[in-house]
């Protein structure tokens, strides 16, 4: 015969795996003194293009390095990879964003403490990979002027756990009417504070300011970490 | 469809906390914050199938919902703001990004038989 059931209070964290890999991927880069960026947006939105640029403009002063997520090919590694430096792509199959163990096996084999900074580019979808920390120093989202000013009102949750946003495709901005107020206003809203860049990739616009912020964090980051330059 | 993963982690973490306390595990209750990025009936779908083939396939996953709430620092309270998705205090008009709660996503208690 069965007694009623009982009630256990348990609280555990839903993501306790995926956070205790980022916790341990986040003393790894702090050990080896790699600053790590991700980038997050949605498909499209130019994650790859900035990223190109971004290591082409770094790698004669810093040593950097790129991981990749994507469903299937190997065309964003392929892109990234003329920046000559050194790419992986993680294919991830059916899963729409990237998780800290994913980011773990593709490191394997690599020496953290011979690189600078880290990129991450995650899967291009503006839902899935908030909820999942890869123990990044700082977690970009991009959104492109074609995409609507509202776009952070539409997706909440990724921007109000990014650090900092930035707008891409700006050389079409009035093309398209993009109403930068407007947009800024909307990542106000959901992410009081959050820093802003206004960038294109093609161009080159605000490419300087955006890059000076990324060395001024490795600057701040690296007095904490504790391995000797 | 994170849902999925995040349907996999219940049963993973019910599962192990069910064997530590020696019983069979009828009803997982978790809190899900309104702003954890996770949409109740898209993880009320994927539990099904994450419990199949385990020992939580009878289980049930009861969802309780947690409201946004941030604390202002202009009026020293705790709000829930009007809208669900502006960090805005309702007395005051100020954002703030301080969040008290709103980004849940755990699991709180077990119903286990034994």
């Amino acid at each position: 015969m069965s007694t009623s059931p009982r009630l256990v209070q348990v609280r555990q964290r839903i993501l306790k795996r995926n956070d205790e890999a980022a916790r341990a991927l986040r003393s790894r880069f702090q050990e080896a003194g790699v600053y790590v960026v991700s980038l997050v947006s949605s498909p499209g939105a130019g994650k790859t293009a900035l990223l190109e640029c971004v290591l082409r403009a770094l790698r004669d002063r810093y040593r950097v390095a790129a991981l990749v997520g994507d469903l299937a090919t190997d065309n964003d590694a392929r892109r990234l990879a003329r920046a000559e430096v050194p790419v992986k792509q993680i294919t991830t199959g059916t899963v729409c964003h990237l998780e800290a163990e994913m980011i773990a096996s593709a490191l394997e084999g690599w020496r953290l403490d011979e690189l600078d900074f880290l990129f991450i580019e995650n899967v291009g979808n503006l839902v899935c990979p908030s909820t999942f920390d890869l123990g990044e120093d700082l977690r970009l989202v991009l959104f492109s002027v074609t995409e609507g000013e509202d776009k952070p009102l539409k997706y909440p949750t990724i921007f109000n756990t990014a650090d900092v946003a930035i707008i891409t495709k700006v050389d079409l901005a009035a093309a398209v009417e993009f109403d930068a107020a407007e947009a800024h206003r909307s990542i106000q809203a959901v992410r009081p504070g959050m820093e802003i860049f206004h960038v294109s990739a093609k161009t080159g616009q605000g490419m300087e300011e955006w890059l000076s912020f990324l060395e001024s964090q490795l600057l701040k980051a690296e007095k904490s970490f504790s391995r000797e330059r | 469809m994170h849902e999925l993963s995040i349907a996999l982690s219940i049963v993973e973490v019910a599962e192990e906390a069910g064997r530590n306390r020696g019983g069979r595990v009828v009803a997982v209750h978790m809190k899900l914050g309104q702003l954890s990025g996770v949409v109740k009936e898209a993880l009320l779908s994927a539990f099904e199938l994450a419990r199949e083939g385990t020992e939580l396939a009878q289980a049930e996953l009861v969802i309780e919902e947690v409201p946004l709430v941030i604390h202002c620092s202009a009026c020293g309270a705790d709000q829930t703001p009007e809208s669900a998705f502006e960090l805005r205090c309702p007395a005051c008009g100020v954002l703030t990004n301080d969040i008290v709660s709103g980004r849940e996503l755990e699991v709180h208690a077990l119903e286990i038989e034994s």
